[in-house]
């Protein structure tokens, strides 16, 4: 759960048994689902798997992967985050706005201050008062989407000078010719499932969300824990505002609308599930992936850009049952 | 009244054809034989008491009983017909019930909702007939001689009385076989007396029981005849009046128990932990005693009486209203367990499964929760230590598991208790408070873990165990803390004082309260 060595202990041991790749197999059910997908995605359109579209479709799904990364790490914590889409439209539209009035460096620290200090207000209210987290980001969605409005005025956002500037670095910019937003996506994601698998941290917030009381028992200080995991997710979010506004060089209003409900298809289509106490950084990273191709792959086939809705939901649906009915199974297995 | 033996005091054996018969039951689940041939049988008007450890198969067995697991192979023959039970309802019919263990009551609806639930009279088609419903139901609170109302909220219930609607349930269709899975385990001592009423009232109906517990005073206070299962198969049955516990005990778990003979510690040093009129608003007031290094205290009370939020607030759970911890001398207040846990206390909670252990995490991550510190550099875990603490309390502890790996939620209550204990010994704490260490647990891991508590306050540690168990908390103490009603009633010295002195100290010196004059 917490670390990769135990979802497949017979290949580390490099005895690899029938029985192992099966075992394997249905542990990692969504990598299987995966390739897949991309197989029958492939048959149906040549560009496909070309490298161009390839990249085009990270590069698109590392917005939503950077933001995917802190709710994850929310999620196993055992609470929801749902103000992170009204959180994006803030942050973006605060960077893009303050970048020709301060000048970049001092828009971005200024971005990031006011968006962490969003997350705390969020993890104040559910960690420390220990409010219900569904209703308090739900309400935070509405209230920062408020601010937004009132901050701009109901104007739409953007750079004058869009090619003068080295802020065009982070939506736009390649490194070792791999482009910054898939990088910045790669990283945060490696940095978090190193933090969540081999740190005390890490593993004190699985252990807060599989049991809060347990975890207070235990010595562990549950509030801060919680709190902790809001400033994981406020600081993706701040991350992902700094790729979407140098890829867009300006902002509407409402740009991070409805990203709340992509991150979290993403993160149920890796399976992680919502309880808590479970899942994975790495897991995420393939849902989101995942997402992205569904999405590609429908258009590319010829299918209206509004299928991925019901695509979408109805490959979560199935997976969330499918995962349950192999829990099912296993609990059965357990005799007492 | 069923003939008792002349000796032993304890019921003879009723002499007649059983009601139920269970013939060479196989169950196998993916990978384990849980139940191996298993034969049993219940005679009408019979307590048949069923035993085994944790994990022998005794919950598997009753849920093939009761329709809800169905067996690979093997016969249920029901007053001379075979059965094949679908599921829990079907059996329900036939008049085969089981007791939950867990109950499974709706809070929010009625008495009179929740004993017809699924089985409501009906009239003109599918309204509800709430006059037959209030008849009905009133006639079996009769039966069980309740107090309460076939329209109070069920939610608003004790335990005890939720336990006498659950049975209730059982009364719907005629039983003729009833289950219960160790119905004492949340029970307090003067609530078991009426539980002891209602299963006597049905035997002389004629109605078969099987009764579950690890408890063996209750067993041979109830039961006419012993089955034992060990590891899924059966081990044979005995005549209540013609055992002992020993006999029993050598079934279960394979070999004589090695009694815990050893002595209790002897040598203590300065005070580890003093207590001065710590009081907590409305739960408990004026607390004071101490524990000394190497010493064993017993805090000895009723459910309710506040012992374990006397544990609670020393660990930094609670702030206190009024009064002084004193820690090794200093004066200490914390905030939070994390405070407590720094300053080298230790809690093993009453609740193993909600307070105790992170159900879905492994052995090791379990093992090693609270003290990560001491297994991490830089923030960083170190893998091998890890494995070298578990492993160390693993062997110390004889923790029977297949691996580290394995969750704990698919250990027995013994070797999760064991988990639970051995987290704490990693943090090296000064003082370690044990609330009910041994409840839920089969014989063989109850002894082993009162030698150990014995053991660690020889090697120093303050020990303070709460218990609502006399012979628990007269075979470890020092000395003993009787609470009543949020109050310390008395200190007695652990090897002198009567159990009459401990009973009077937590019933409040023979004077009934009113919360307990109410019978259920």
């Amino acid at each position: 759960m917490a670390s990769a060595e135990q979802t497949n202990p017979q290949l580390l041991n490099g005895r690899i048994s029938r029985a192992g790749i099966l075992s394997f197999l249905s542990a990692q059910g969504i990598l299987v689902f995966f390739l897949l997908s991309m197989f029958v995605f492939s048959l149906f359109s040549e560009q496909f798997l070309s490298q161009s579209n390839i990249m085009t479709v990270v590069r698109q799904a590392s917005i939503i992967g950077i933001i995917a990364v802190g709710v994850t790490v929310v999620i196993i914590g055992g609470n929801l985050d749902l103000s992170v889409g009204s959180m994006l439209s803030f942050a973006t539209v605060l960077v893009v706005d303050l970048h020709d009035k301060i000048g970049p460096m001092n828009a971005i620290l200024v971005m990031f201050a006011f968006t962490l200090l969003l997350g705390a207000v969020n993890g104040f209210l559910i960690g420390l008062m220990r409010l219900n987290s569904l209703i308090v980001t739900l309400a935070m969605l509405s209230v920062i989407q408020g601010l937004v409005l009132i901050y701009s005025g109901g104007q739409n956002v953007d750079i004058a000078n869009q090619d003068g500037t080295w802020f065009a670095f982070f939506g736009r910019g390649y490194v070792l010719g791999i482009a910054v937003p898939v990088l910045l996506f790669g990283l945060l994601a490696l940095l978090m499932q190193i933090v969540m698998s081999y740190t005390g941290y890490g593993r004190r917030i699985f252990a807060v969300g599989g049991n809060p009381m347990a975890s207070v028992y235990s010595g562990i200080r549950r509030n801060w824990c919680v709190f902790s995991t809001y400033l994981i997710s406020a600081f993706c979010v701040a991350c992902a505002a700094l790729v979407l506004g140098s890829r867009v060089m300006g902002s509407q209003n409402n740009v991070g609308q409805g990203y709340e409900l992509l991150v979290l298809a993403g993160i149920i289509l890796g399976g992680t599930s919502l309880l808590g106490g479970a899942g994975s950084i790495w897991k995420t990273v393939i849902g989101v992936l995942i997402l992205g191709f569904i999405q590609n792959g429908l258009l590319l086939m010829g299918y209206p850009y509004y299928t991925q809705w019901i695509v979408t939901w109805v490959i979560i649906i199935l997976a969330v049952w499918l995962d349950l009915a192999n829990k099912r199974k296993r609990l059965l297995t357990t005799h007492s | 009244m069923t003939p008792v033996h002349a000796t032993t005091g304890h019921r003879q054996p009723i002499d007649a054809e059983p009601v139920l018969k269970l013939e060479g039951i196989t169950k196998r689940f993916p990978g384990v034989v849980a139940l191996n041939q298993v034969d049993f049988d219940v005679r009408p008007g019979e307590v048949h008491a069923l035993l085994g450890e944790n994990g022998a198969g005794k919950s598997t067995l009753m849920k093939v009983l009761a329709g809800k697991h169905q067996a690979n192979e093997g016969r249920i023959i029901l007053g001379g017909e075979e059965m094949a039970f679908e599921n829990p309802k079907h059996a329900k019919r036939a008049g085969v019930v089981l007791i939950h263990q867990e109950q499974s009551l709706v809070p929010g609806m009625t008495v009179a909702e929740n004993i017809f639930l699924g089985s409501l009279p009906k009239k003109w088609g599918n309204r509800v007939d709430w006059r037959k419903l209030r008849e009905d139901t009133n006639r079996i609170l009769e039966t069980l001689k309740c107090s309460f109302q076939h329209d109070d909220l069920v939610g608003s219930l004790s335990i005890a009385k939720k336990q006498m609607v659950e049975i209730g349930r059982a009364l719907v269709f005629t039983p003729r076989v009833v289950v219960f899975d160790e119905p004492t385990a949340s029970l307090t001592d003067h609530e078991k007396p009426v539980l002891y009423d209602v299963i006597q009232s049905l035997c002389e109906q004629g109605v078969g029981i099987v009764y579950i517990s690890h408890r063996m005073d209750e067993i041979f206070h109830l039961s006419h005849r012993i089955s034992v299962l060990r590891d899924g198969e059966y081990t044979g049955t005995v005549n209540t009046c013609e055992t002992n516990e020993d006999e029993v005990t050598r079934m279960m778990i394979g070999r004589s128990l090695e009694l815990d003979h050893a002595s209790k510690p002897s040598e203590f040093g300065e005070n580890m932990l003093e207590l001065r009129n710590l009081s907590v608003k409305r739960l408990f007031s004026d607390v004071s005693f101490s524990i000394r290094k190497g010493e064993i205290v017993g805090m000895y009370g009723l459910v309710g009486a506040g012992r374990s939020e006397v544990a609670e607030t020393i660990f930094g759970l609670r702030s206190p209203t009024a009064g002084e911890i004193l820690l090794d001398g200093q004066p200490v207040s914390f905030h939070t367990s994390h405070d407590a846990v720094a300053a080298g206390i230790a809690l093993v909670p009453e609740d193993r499964k909600d307070q105790g252990l992170i159900l879905g995490m492994n052995c090791r991550d379990n093992m090693t929760l609270a003290g990560l510190e001491s297994v991490s550099t830089l923030g960083f875990m170190k893998r091998a230590d890890e494995r070298a603490v578990y492993d160390k309390y693993h062997q110390a502890m004889k923790i029977k598991t297949p691996s580290w790996r394995q969750k704990v939620g698919n250990l027995s209550g013994g070797n999760q208790q064991k988990i639970v204990i051995g987290k704490w010994l990693h943090t090296h704490p000064k003082l370690l408070i044990l609330d009910e260490p041994t409840r839920g647990i089969d014989v063989g891991s109850k002894a082993e873990i009162h030698a150990l508590v014995k053991e660690l306050a020889k090697s120093g540690y303050a020990v303070l165990v709460i218990s609502s168990e006399m012979p628990e908390v007269l075979g470890l103490s020092n000395r003993i803390i009787a609470m009543y009603d949020g109050r310390v009633t008395a200190e007695f010295d652990g090897d002198s004082v009567s159990e009459d002195e401990l009973v009077q100290a937590i019933t409040g010196m023979g004077q009934p309260s009113p919360a307990e004059a109410a019978t259920v």
